[in-house]
């Protein structure tokens, strides 16, 4: 299957408008434009991930990420008003954007590292895409969170839990 | 496998088709005669003073997030709908000790009258 050239077209095709929707969301200047260039790229990524048989990260990607998520940095991005901080960045940032430099460039080094001199490190897992596609997505994802990671899963609805009561903490006015 | 998304391509290419084709044509042949009051924001009603990106009350924000807090937690029911013969009482228990902690916020965040609009 990953051999099919349907197959490379569609990765090929999606990579890069994921990499053009990201470029694009760090060099719009209205933060809505760019919000809305995230969404495509999350959309992007949701196919790469149904590329590896990963359906059901695909549909979570698109329901939470590129709908929930999306929609609570667009409330952010209405709360502040965004006037007032185009105002306010005339100020120059010199050492944040030096030190922003530094890490790009280490950031690159590692990929051509990786990509040129030698193959990427760290081991296979267990579940390749191909026997997630024989195994079954879902049923795979469920089998292990509700049995060997039990404890994380608990443990998520207390994280949950503590985002609840810090949102109302920090927006609710006391009565 | 890949071949079953073919139709979901299908109609991605026929939504976005349809919906080119409708703005394209109607920009192409629609005659425009434009005067100062149709090209004006508001035909009718005033005219907005002063800057329109005006900041949002945080009321809706805490919508917004206890909307994504609680689509989370279904996200995590559909893997659990799947395994659930298979689990038995066991995995019964382990989500309704689940749902029960949110539950929890979910009462806190009632009472504390976070739900309401005033």
């Amino acid at each position: 299957m990953t051999g099919s050239i349907f197959y490379w077209i569609a990765f090929v095709v999606t990579a890069l408008a994921a990499v053009f929707a990201a470029v694009m969301v760090i060099t719009r200047r209205n933060p809505i434009h760019s919000a809305m260039f995230l969404v495509l790229n999350f959309l992007c990524i949701a196919v790469l991930y149904l590329l590896l048989n990963a359906q059901f990260i695909a549909i979570i990607q698109v329901m939470i990420y590129a709908g929930a998520i999306m929609m609570l940095v667009i409330f952010v991005i209405m709360l502040l008003s965004v006037e007032e901080e185009e105002r306010r960045r005339k100020i120059p940032v010199p050492l944040a954007q030096m030190l922003g430099m530094v890490l790009v460039f280490i950031l690159f080094a590692q990929l051509i590292f990786g990509v040129v001199v030698k193959v990427l490190p760290g081991e296979q897992g267990e579940f390749s895409p191909e026997r997630i596609a024989e195994l079954g997505d879902v049923k795979t994802i469920a089998g292990l969170l509700f049995t060997k990671f039990l404890f994380p899963f608990e443990v998520a609805s207390i994280i949950l839990l503590v985002g609840i009561i810090g949102a109302v903490i920090l927006s609710k006015k006391e009565r | 496998m890949l071949n079953t998304y073919v139709p979901v391509l299908f109609l991605i290419g026929l939504a976005v088709f349809f919906a080119v084709f409708a703005v394209g044509v109607s920009h192409l042949l629609g005659p425009r005669r434009v005067n100062p009051v149709k090209a004006s924001p508001y035909e009718c009603g005033m005219i907005t003073l002063g800057p329109t990106h005006q900041a949002v009350p945080i009321k809706y924000y805490i919508i917004a997030m206890l909307f994504l807090v609680f689509d989370l937690e279904v996200v995590f029911l559909y893997p659990w709908a799947i395994v659930f013969r298979k689990l038995g009482v066991f995995g019964f228990v382990e989500m309704m000790i689940f749902v029960f902690i949110l539950l929890i916020g979910f009462i806190y965040v009632w009472k504390k009258g976070a739900l309401e609009w005033e």
